[in-house]
């Protein structure tokens, strides 16, 4: 996902939050992973907002998307320049409203932005896990992303919500624990990457293991793979726009300059765009981190993993009310690859909405301003609970 | 709600699965929601329609009717119901056969294209009717079939479809009072309602 954190044009915020550690494992009982090897301990990052009420069942798990971190909404400090990566969505009288519902965000494990990654240090070493640090899927953030909603004392979320990779999650949450589940809500998603998705991935990952600075993966005290990891990121923005919004943001305009340069300079407004969204990337995000990240993504196959193969076998196990929402200048994770798990879900006999959105941004137009989007998610969530008698502010 | 749409509603049993193809804004589902407790779902082509619909706390999915119906199991419904929408179904038979599939009942409701005005329109002007049930003209008309009441009598007849029950009623497009028409509905009704049953 790109970056699109701006204030509120309202106002409104859920004001000051602040970012938790939950740990787990401390004494050895960690998490066994899919790839066979054991973490231990594990920390998970996590920010809340607003109140969890008395009963527990008003709470939402958001789950954010591949460089996303736990800061879903509010400010740090008074005077934060930025607002969480989901201001817009989250706060009070928003869709996810935080003065009826309890928001919670964690960082996925194999992050770098609090919780256990190949940025943590080894309990073997002491030294940074580097690309020693087990290879994680997204089964395995969600099994985490479990045991902090079972320290919270929640038995089952009202709601889980996300796009793009954390949609995936959302999949994975509802199809893994059917009875923790009241409502999904996958954004921009799919059940499995295609084959396009994973070759720019792939492509990202070259870029940074290409750079001789990514040492193996061990360069915490050498220096960081910046140019590497910068040329990833390039790449992800690439897949995250779409033919309209680069010609409608850039098209040929040419950068502080009113000839050609006739060397490697950046011309164009739009190298120039993705230098800097490169260079800004590599000041907060770890190269080991994105490497495991988007391979967790890669792979990630619901029908494998649940259904043997079948999709419809998959959703078999799921239980909870869905809303699919899809975009239409989605590329990356186009439209059929909604309509395939909405198909499924059909078939299942599951309770399930979903819109294709016209939107010309491309992947991101679930992180920008959108009433329909708004509409949809703050609609089905009255029904939700209506349905769990927690009373919607308007019935039907 | 349109007087047609409450006719249909009076037909819902409380408590039933519903299935509404070309649900619009989901104005019979919310009402058959509200009042007879139904459990139901839409299908509807147009975003901005589909969007209102799941706004509104409905279940929907945007889409394409002949596509999305496919996806349910058999008898998953009680009734499916298509409102006003069979003017612009391209397979009528195959769309009514889908319906019957997943439901054991359906419901169908069309404007009478042989209503005494649009006769005398045609006879007296010598143009293609333009009413207020079928607005349009020849050349932006989404409408690519014209239905009389009695022609779909004989169709449901060459399916070997049963019709359970019908009325005719005269109202206009989008009123919300209208009445029933029992005296020569091929000539006298702006719209037909029939319910389908499962095929002998």
């Amino acid at each position: 996902m790109s970056e699109y954190i701006d204030h509120d044009k309202t106002g409104r915020s859920v004001g000051l939050v602040r970012k938790h550690a939950f740990t787990f494992g401390e004494s050895g009982q960690g998490m066994d992973l899919d790839c066979g090897r054991t973490l231990a301990p594990v920390t998970l990052a996590f920010e809340t907002c607003g109140t969890l009420n008395e009963d527990k069942s008003n709470a939402i798990l958001v789950c954010h998307a591949l460089t996303g971190d736990s800061h879903v909404a509010g400010y740090y400090s008074e005077d934060d320049p930025k607002p969480g990566w989901w201001e817009l969505m989250v706060g009070p009288g928003k869709p996810l409203d935080t003065d009826r519902f309890f928001i919670i965000c964690s960082n996925v494990i194999g992050g770098c932005m609090g919780s256990t990654g190949p940025v943590s240090p080894d309990p073997e070493t002491d030294r940074p896990y580097g690309a020693r640090f087990p290879v994680v899927t997204i089964g395995d953030m969600v099994r985490c992303q479990r045991r902090l909603v079972d320290h919270l004392g929640i038995d089952k979320l009202l709601a889980v919500v996300g796009g793009s990779v954390g949609g995936m999650q959302v999949l994975e949450w509802s199809v893994r624990y059917p009875e923790r589940v009241h409502a999904a809500i996958p954004l921009a998603t799919t059940t499995k990457h295609s084959a396009q998705a994973i070759a720019f991935n792939e492509v990202a990952r070259q870029a940074i293991m290409a750079d001789p600075t990514w040492n193996g993966g061990d360069y915490y005290e050498t220096g960081r793979p910046e140019h590497g990891l910068a040329v990833a990121r390039m790449i992800g923005h690439i897949t995250y726009l779409s033919d309209e919004s680069m010609r409608h943001k850039f098209d040929r305009r040419l950068q502080d300059r009113v000839e050609l340069s006739f060397d490697f300079e950046a011309d164009f407004q739009v190298e120039s765009y993705l230098r800097y969204q490169g260079n800004k990337f590599v000041e907060r995000f770890d190269a080991n981190s994105f490497l495991y990240l988007t391979k967790a993504a890669d792979y990630f196959n619901l029908e494998n993993h649940y259904g043997e193969g079948s999709l419809v076998a998959a959703f078999s196990r799921a239980s909870c009310k869905y809303l699919v929402i899809s975009f239409t200048s989605d590329w990356l994770y186009p439209t059929y690859q909604s309509r395939t798990m909405v198909k499924a879900m059909k078939k299942n006999g599951l309770d399930v909405s979903f819109c294709e959105i016209e939107a010309p941004w491309g992947h991101d137009a679930f992180l920008l301003p959108n009433e329909r989007l708004s509409g949809l998610i703050r609609g089905f969530l009255n029904r939700v609970c209506n349905g769990c008698g927690l009373g919607g502010d308007h019935a039907v | 709600m349109r007087f047609d749409l409450h006719v249909i509603a009076s037909w819902i049993e409380p408590g039933s699965k519903v299935l509404d193809l070309g649900c619009r804004t989901g104005s019979l589902l919310a009402h058959l929601t509200k009042e007879k407790s139904i459990r139901g779902t839409g299908v509807e082509i147009d975003e901005g329609h589909a969007g209102e619909a799941i706004a509104k706390g409905l279940s929907v999915i945007h889409g394409d009717i002949y596509e999305e119906i496919e996806d349910y199991p058999d008898n998953t419904f009680d009734y499916v119901i298509l409102s006003q929408a069979l003017m612009q179904v391209t397979d009528p038979e195959t769309l009514i056969r889908e319906m019957l599939r997943v439901g054991r009942l359906c419901v169908v409701s069309f404007p009478n294209f042989t209503h005494y005005r649009n006769r005398f329109q045609m006879f007296f002007t010598g143009r293609a009717p333009v009413s207020k049930e079928l607005p349009y003209q020849w050349y932006d008309t989404p409408n690519i079939r014209v239905i009389p009441i009695i022609d779909f009598r004989r169709f449901c007849a060459g399916l070997h479809v049963p019709i359970v029950r019908e009325v005719a009623i005269s109202t206009h497009h989008h009123d919300e009072k209208g009445k029933v028409i029992t005296f020569l509905p091929n000539l006298f009704a702006t719209f037909g309602i029939f319910m389908l049953g499962q095929p002998s």
